[in-house]
């Protein structure tokens, strides 16, 4: 756990106003207030407006049938049901693997965390793909199971395919909070315990479980809320009684307008709502229960049965979550792969294919993604600013906007997008605004602005304003200070968030789907799913899941680099 | 210096990258249904052989097309709909939403009128048939191998017990082309033995797939052993050296794919050279390759066809299908067999289930010589529980425009349906479990 940031003191009496707002800041906030308002709060707002009110003016009605429709409480039923396996498969994954790291010094724990975190770096319907080849109906384990033990058992397979996909992506969101936490538990607290007499068992669940509790639990939340946003992976595994599935049928099969899709949109931003406030409670509640003393326990060595059968179990979850990506790359290689354990036959047209004969999937991404990240910092860098030294009412309000996608489901914000700029006609061309490319990088701009702007605003308050007070003495104008000084100290979280902004834009898939219209246009996500739907099979799809699992995984080593710290938990 | 390279870097990239296909003068927008192999093909041949213009590929399953075009009247991003169901053609042109266009006598030459009895172009001058299509069963030999399964010839091969489970299909409201599947097996049968037929096999059936294309997808895989697909999944998947089969059983139509000009369309010259390409020889023919299968609308290329391609103008199809009669109850059809079948699939099949092992028990008691006269009573009542027909034909035809047209009423009709399936249902599992008790002498 980093110490926590120490919060600047009002800007220097050296730059006392003459106004009580800065008209320059001023005009920068109005136009962030704009990007803002018209990316996130427009969208949102509409689809309130979809469900709550029709013809006759403000309505429940809607919503009200929701909660009389079978088909939507079973599905949203299994989307939790789906929501808290994931969750506690995931922590049975993920918490043995932390004791062990945050508790054991051993050789090799550098290499252990790097291989734990790796599952990371496959976007999850991707990730579903390469399981369903491995523990799918026809995968691998699957047949290898029948053959040599006569039992008959698909593990991935409809919801527990979900679970399984879920659980195997996004443990490490667990692992490392938990990991972290039990680090920097105060040895003194543990010490204090032991003098008094508690032991073992008694140590762990009075003492040390309380402490890591918080940690745990914001982790957790963490995957709840990705497993319920997530719409890829059912699609892929073919799941359609969840949330995410039936508001997109509805919304693309049956009509835009229909008042069924919104009001299961306002069911899971209800949901993913309530899992947000309560992880932000949690986490307020972790900095109270872990003040820093300065000091760590040192990792204990590995000895006995216990720590060896944890580092056995740590080691078979890594090979566990390394299942999808072997299936992804066999796949992404094979010609004919049906009902063996490996291929039948090799080839590598499929690279051919998404890389000379259809790149536009590669090109897309890159442009879209990268235009993003480009706009989303450039907010972010903004927004942090303001919030820390603008002169303005309210910096707090543009803050917020810009963290509430935080908790918008992507299927809801992509219905959202739809609804408001397939209205807006851009001028000279004639065509609503959703028939051009801008509408993908504006829709990841929206969906990850949380992420840059908490980055940034980090940054930015640890740069002390003795810096900029130190450069107005040596007759520096404010922009020329903001230039020269605060940028540079600021420019590497927000180019690491830039990055990761890519990263995560680049496999975005739920709000995508949604908008999707002209194939020309898509991104390497649709993509994917356009050939994991070919005749031909799924090698296509695999070699752009394979690229899409690279691009990740250079993205998120280039924002190691740069920003100097793990950032694996910001998507 | 690391840094800011890195950012203008960026800003690079994102500069020179192509802008998108918009602007551009010479385009033709051609909304579709088909995958990737077919539509990339045509988009190269067409382009070619149209210097200056360019083919702009908008891919949706045929419903989510039909709800855009519908929802665009007026104002259409789209010039072309091209797309194998028929009967989503029909259902435009009743709403007055295609142009009107017959192609010129040149282009038209060599293509008969109809297809095993089947007007191939729409005899009002709406839309025009490129290619005919049949529907039928593809299975992978790997995985009857394995399980030990039959080779299935016709639809009610699939009711057999021993497919449970290994049977795969799309659902219509998703997918064109089940759709026409689904209607050939009601208007084959008729409505009240169709019915009954569907939500057996359903009932024996492994998975309903969001797309069509899962389908193939998952026989090819082996995940599934045998699906229901239109020929020519089955025929690509085999040429493209997958171990795969494919028959048409005999109550199967053959209906053309079509393809027309959207009403109003941006650029009505591009969707009429579209249209005659795709009926030209060059267009024709593409036809053929193996990873398209499908069968040209010009006999006389039949000569020129891959060794072992079906000729349709030498089958005869069971069923005259009635494009009309399917148009104008589409909406009832989907949204019923979503909401009795593809919904409620996980209770169908728990029925089905218990079904069969409450036979294996009657079986068994038979062979012990005990009195099975009661179980078998059950057993029957559980069977026609579990073989739900809905609503009657009669009734169907009555509410199929109100379905249509009243979201409300539609509402209302779906929970009904569901209803009645989830009791329907619930009762054969109880009544099969009671004949399994009975056989058993409890």
């Amino acid at each position: 756990m980093e110490p926590r940031a120490v919060t600047a003191p009002s800007p220097a009496a050296l730059w006392r106003p003459r106004w009580r707002y800065e008209p320059a800041h001023l005009a920068l906030y109005a136009a962030l207030l704009v990007v803002v308002g018209v990316l996130v709060v427009l969208p949102i707002a509409s689809v309130l407006r979809g469900a709550l009110v029709d013809s006759g003016g403000f309505t429940l009605a809607h919503v009200a049938r929701f909660f009389y429709t079978p088909l939507y409480l079973e599905s949203l039923r299994n989307s939790l049901y789906a929501g808290l396996g994931a969750t506690l498969l995931a922590s049975l994954l993920a918490l043995p693997a932390a004791f062990l790291l945050g508790r054991y010094q051993f050789r090799g724990q550098a290499v252990l965390v790097t291989w734990l975190t790796v599952p990371l770096v496959i976007p999850p319907f991707v990730g579903a793909i390469g399981l369903n080849q491995a523990l799918g109906r026809a995968g691998a384990l699957t047949l290898f199971l029948e053959d040599r033990l006569g039992v008959q058992f698909v593990a991935a397979e409809g919801l527990r395919g979900v679970i399984l996909a879920h659980a195997l992506h996004y443990f490490p969101f667990i692992l490392l909070t938990v990991t972290n936490a039990l680090a920097n538990v105060d040895p003194s607290l543990e010490e204090a315990a032991k003098v008094a007499g508690a032991r073992g068992v008694r140590l762990l669940w009075r003492v040390t479980l309380p402490l890591v509790a918080p940690a745990y639990a914001a982790g957790a939340i963490l995957v709840f809320v990705r497993s319920t946003d997530d719409l890829g992976t059912p699609l892929i595994l073919n799941v359609k009684n969840m949330l995410g599935p039936q508001a997109y049928f509805r919304i693309t099969t049956i009509a835009r307008e229909d008042p069924d899709g919104y009001a299961i949109s306002i069911v899971m931003l209800a949901l993913a709502l309530v899992a947000v406030l309560l992880a932000t409670r949690l986490g307020q509640r972790r900095e109270v229960a872990t003040l820093q003393t300065g000091s760590r326990a040192a990792g204990r060595p590995l000895r006995g049965w216990g720590p060896r059968l944890l580092l056995a179990f740590s080691v078979l979850v890594g090979f566990l979550g390394l299942l999808p990506h072997l299936g992804v790359v066999l796949m992404s290689v094979s010609r004919v792969w049906s009902l063996t354990y490996l291929p039948t036959g090799y080839t590598l047209d499929h690279y051919a294919e998404i890389l000379f004969r259809a790149p536009q999937f590669v090109l897309n991404t890159l442009l879209y993604s990268a235009t993003a990240a480009v706009v989303a910092v450039a907010v972010a860098v903004g927004v942090a600013y303001l919030q820390h030294r603008g002169r303005v009412p309210a910096p707090g309000l543009l803050d917020f906007a810009a963290t509430a996608p935080i908790a918008v489901p992507g299927v809801v914000l992509g219905i959202g997008f739809l609804r408001v700029f397939d209205r807006w006609t851009v001028p000279w061309l004639g065509v609503p605004l959703t028939a051009l490319w801008l509408i993908f990088p504006m829709l990841y701009v929206a969906r990850r602005l949380p992420y840059a702007v908490r980055a940034t605003s980090a940054a930015m308050a640890q740069v002390h304003p003795t810096l900029e007070e130190a450069a107005a003495v040596c007759g520096a104008r404010r922009w020329r200070t903001f230039r020269r000084v605060v940028l540079p100290l600021v420019l590497g979280g927000a180019v690491a968030a830039g990055v990761l902004v890519f990263v995560t834009a680049a496999v975005e898939f739920s709000a995508t789907v949604l908008l999707i219209s002209r194939v020309e246009q898509s991104p390497l996500s649709y993509g994917i799913y356009l050939y994991a739907q070919s005749p031909r099979g799924r090698g296509a799809a695999a070699a752009l899941g394979t690229v899409a699992v690279v691009l990740v995984a250079v993205g998120t080593y280039l924002a190691n680099r740069i920003g100097g710290r793990r950032p694996a938990l910001t998507w | 210096m690391k840094v800011r390279g890195t950012v203008l870097l960026l800003l690079a990239v994102a500069l020179s990258l192509p802008a998108g296909a918009l602007a551009q003068a010479n385009q033709v927008v051609v909304l579709t249904s088909f995958p990737r192999e077919l539509f990339e093909a045509y988009k190269v041949a067409f382009e070619r052989a149209n210097p200056g213009w360019s083919l702009v590929v908008v891919s949706k399953p045929t419903t989510a097309g039909i709800t855009q075009i519908r929802e665009r009247a007026g104002r259409p991003d789209v010039d072309v709909f091209w797309a194998s169901a028929v009967d989503a053609f029909v259902y435009l042109k009743q709403n007055n939403l295609l142009e009107r266009y017959t192609p010129p006598a040149e282009v038209r030459r060599g293509i008969p009128d109809r297809v095993a009895g089947f007007p191939i172009n729409d005899p009002d001058g709406y839309f025009v048939g490129f290619a005919v299509s049949g529907y039928g069963i593809m299975w992978n030999t790997v995985y009857m191998e394995r399980r030990r399964l039959p080779e299935p010839k016709e639809w009610e091969d699939l009711l057999q017990p021993v497919y449970f489970g290994h049977i795969i299909m799309s659902t219509p409201a998703r997918s064109g082309t089940t759709h026409l599947t689904v209607e050939t097996i009601l208007q084959g049968y008729g409505w009240d033995r169709g019915w009954p037929l569907l939500v057996q096999m359903a009932g024996n059936m492994g998975a309903l797939t969001e797309r069509s294309f899962g389908v193939p997808e998952a026989v090819i895989a082996g995940q599934y052993g045998i699906g229901i697909v239109i020929d020519f999944f089955g025929l690509s998947a085999i040429a493209s050296g997958q171990p795969v089969r494919f028959t048409y059983p005999k109550v199967t139509s053959l209906v053309p794919a079509n393809v027309g000009i959207v009403r109003g369309a941006p650029n009505p010259e591009g969707a009429r050279r579209f249209v005659n390409f795709l009926l030209s020889d060059d267009g024709q023919k593409l036809l053929f390759r193996p990873e398209i299968g499908r069968l040209p609308v010009r006999a006389s290329l039949y000569a020129q066809a891959p060794k072992g391609f079906p000729n349709p103008f030498r089958m005869s199809a069971g069923v005259q299908f009635d494009a009309n009669l399917s148009a104008a109850r589409y909406q009832l059809v989907t949204r019923m067999f979503d909401q009795v079948i593809t919904f409620r699939h996980a209770e169908l099949r728990r029925a089905w289930e218990a079904i069969y092992a409450a036979e294996r028990a009657v079986e068994e008691a038979r062979r012990q010589g005990r009195d099975v006269a009661q179980a078998e009573r059950l057993l029957r009542q559980a069977k026609a529980s579990a073989r739900l027909v809905p609503v009657s034909e009669a009734t169907a035809m009555e509410i199929a425009q109100q379905v249509d047209r009243d979201p409300t009423y539609r509402a209302a009709k779906e929970r009904e349906w569901e209803a009645l399936a989830r009791e329907a249902y619930g009762r054969a599992l109880q009544l099969a479990g009671q004949a399994a008790q009975a056989a058993r002498g409890r």
